[in-house]
């Protein structure tokens, strides 16, 4: 039987589901309904597709990394997602989702950003099709990815430092429900990632399928054959989901997640969250989340910025639960090994995100042997997280100095 | 609807004194577990009918600054689920009804049907859970039906007349009106969308509706009790608990019970 995922509630299996408050049901009624009518209507879709070719640069090829191979120990082919407009593989669900913005008439917009990807492509968009956007950010963020609050404040958009919780991504979620729950009549939330209520992740898997979809005619016409595994890292899991639904009915190719492994998965500072977490509720679905025995959310913990979130999208809890996808950690030090290693061998900065996957990838091609072809999602570029990457390396000697009077 | 529950029977008796119930909210362990159960004595002394206790939590979604300030420091005072449930007791031993007031992942990581067998062993009459909608509640139901505890689900002005019937079908003791599109927190004005959706939940059901978010003082109060069956505040007394202590909180009670008072 093919996988048909989500029922027309929303569920995953036992996961996902709605939990929000009452008052954005309604809505979110709404935008279910909107995003089924728009997605069948061609005139939509030709023109999202226009907008994805013509403006963002999808499809995004495929590239056979020869020399990273080489050092790893199989055949490694990356999904060039570092090479779409904006830099990562973000724009797409953004595109798709201030488009329907446009459609419904909505003229406001407003998303949550942990790295500032999703605020970066999400003020990117609203630029493009003239929408007003505000950006939710954690004051801790805003501090470590200064760059792209720069960026987000060029392109017209508003960013609000979010000063309560943790300060990170899961506290900007937290604010940006606030604002819409007071704006929903106006307001559209662009929701960055494959996670919170229903219909956003099913939503945004529609949009980021793209990757895998092009990704597996990619991968057949380059080789003749399927890969033996696909890879992506997983914070919310949009690119991850992106990546595995053309090949989730696919039985022979091996679906694997990397999530952050932060310090170590054992030291409790990670953002593992279906390794080492479990089952609950935390921004509107049923999913895996870091808490303590309370069923209070715990700060994750990761070099990058991007994974940093204590809860998963529910799809990936359920293709974890099933069996069909396998979700592993790579710590910092994994990670930004593998970074080295592809900027070394092939000339390539990838996002931290990203190099997660790669971590994953390395071991990966232990496992399986020289013969096998592993696809990897190279879900965004490094350019943001120089700085990070710098000071991890050592390869900074004085401190750099951003704005006046502040040190980094 | 075979037995009355402690709600019930509060609602029949302001019913028959012409009034409206006076619900009053204040976080379980703020400014810690002791100072949160005397402030909770001292507001039912002065009037409050029906006492909604917080269980503070990580990611107060509903919740607007004041509220959140407050669940953060009884959270970082260290506040457990059990010491609610005994903030919940001592509530309940007023002889107050006294809900528990909580966002839905605490209450699924004690166990639903652990919660409820507490909640009722503690003397709670039931739940107040603004992010959980009748839709994902199953296990919710069948553990309140167990344990005899009342059901409080919200409505707001952007549900429709199908949510409202089917929010209505699945509550007991009352029904929770958000008056406004928006989180917690007290509002110069009192809201001109809430009279409408009061009428609106009273076309479906004969279950009393309570009115809240942003209710702040007697003036208001009575305002909202001129349409509706219960008044509730929330923001305004962790405020007044915050700036003014037990007799603040006692002060506002108070007015806001002659405020009640039609
Ligand atoms: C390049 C890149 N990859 C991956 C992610 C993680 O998000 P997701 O798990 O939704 O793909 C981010 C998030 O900011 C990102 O910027």
């Amino acid at each position: 039987m093919p996988y048909e995922q989500p029922d027309a509630t929303g569920h995953f299996g036992r996961f996902g589901g709605r939990f929000m408050p009452e008052a954005l049901i309604a809505p979110l009624d709404e935008l279910d309904r909107a995003w089924t009518e728009a997605k069948a209507d061609p005139v939509f879709t030709a023109e999202l597709d226009r907008m994805l070719r013509e403006y963002a640069n999808v499809p995004s090829p495929l590239y056979e990394a020869t020399r990273f191979s080489e050092a790893v120990g199989a055949r490694i082919l990356l999904k060039r997602e570092d090479l779409n407009h904006t830099g990562a593989h973000k724009i797409r669900n953004v595109l798709g989702q201030a488009l329907l913005a446009k459609r419904i008439g909505k003229p406001r917009a407003i998303a949550e950003t942990g790295a500032g990807q999703h605020g970066v492509a999400s003020a990117t968009a609203c630029a493009y099709l003239d929408l007003e956007c505000t950006v939710y950010m954690g004051e801790v963020d805003t501090e470590r990815q200064a760059l792209n609050v720069a960026r987000m404040r060029m392109l017209g958009a508003e960013v609000v430092p979010v000063t309560t919780g943790s300060r990170t991504l899961k506290d900007a979620i937290n604010e940006a429900l606030r604002d819409w729950v007071a704006s929903v009549d106006h307001t559209s939330y662009l929701f960055g990632t494959a996670a919170g209520p229903h219909p956003f992740p099913s939503m945004v898997r529609d949009l980021t399928r793209g990757i895998g979809d092009e990704a597996r005619a990619q991968v057949l016409e380059l080789t003749g054959s399927l890969p033996d595994a696909a890879v992506a890292c997983v914070g919310g899991g949009s690119n991850a989901i992106g990546l595995f639904t053309a090949f989730v009915d696919d039985a022979d190719v091996q679906l694997l997640g990397v999530e952050a492994g932060g310090d170590g998965f054992d030291t409790g500072r990670h953002a593992a969250t279906i390794t080492a977490g479990d089952v609950g509720v935390l921004h509107g679905a049923r999913s895996y989340l870091l808490q303590d025995q309370d069923g209070q959310t715990i700060e994750s913990h990761s070099i990058s910025a991007g994974l940093d979130y204590p809860g998963v999208g529910p799809e990936h809890a359920h293709l974890a639960a099933t069996g069909r996808a396998r979700y592993v950690p790579a710590t910092d030090a994994d990670a930004m090994a593998a970074f080295d290693l592809l900027c070394k061998t092939e000339g390539i900065i990838p996002a931290i995100e990203s190099a997660h996957a790669l971590a994953g990838a390395q071991a990966l091609a232990k496992e399986l042997g020289p013969d096998a072809t592993i696809l990897v999602n190279l879900s965004g570029r490094g350019d943001k997280d120089v700085h990070t990457a710098a000071e991890w390396f050592g390869l900074i000697d004085g401190p750099v100095v951003l704005d006046e009077g502040v040190e980094e | 609807m075979t037995r009355m529950s402690a709600i019930d029977e509060l609602f029949e008796k302001t019913r028959a004194e012409n009034r409206a119930v006076l619900v009053g909210y204040l976080p379980a362990g703020f400014p810690d577990v002791k100072t949160s159960i005397a402030a909770i004595e001292a507001m039912v002394s002065a009037g409050v009918d029906l006492v909604e206790v917080g269980l503070p939590y990580s990611d107060p979604v509903m919740d607007g600054p004041v509220i959140q300030a407050a669940a953060d420091q009884a959270l970082s005072n260290g506040i457990r689920t059990t010491d609610v449930l005994e903030v919940a007791r001592a509530s309940a031993a007023t002889g107050a009804p006294t809900v528990v007031m909580t966002y839905w992942n605490p209450v699924e990581r004690f166990g639903v049907e652990r919660f409820a067998a507490e909640l009722a062993a503690a003397g709670g009459a039931g739940l107040i859970t603004p992010d959980l909608v009748p839709d994902e509640a199953a296990e919710w139901i069948a553990a309140s039906e167990q344990h005899g505890l009342d059901r409080v689900f919200l409505v707001a002005p952007s549900s429709t007349d199908a949510r409202l019937a089917l929010t209505a079908d699945a509550s007991s003791g009352f029904i929770y009106a958000a008056a406004v599109m928006g989180v917690t927190g007290a509002r110069e004005q009192t809201s001109s969308l809430a009279p409408t959706l009061v009428e609106r939940v009273r076309a479906v059901t004969s279950t009393p509706v309570g009115v809240g978010l942003g209710v702040s003082n007697g003036e208001q109060a009575h305002e909202v009790a001129t349409f509706a069956d219960a008044v509730i505040v929330g923001s305004a007394l962790v405020k007044a608990l915050h700036t003014g202590g037990i007799d603040g909180v006692a002060t506002l009670a108070a007015e806001l019970r002659a405020g009640v008072e039609r």
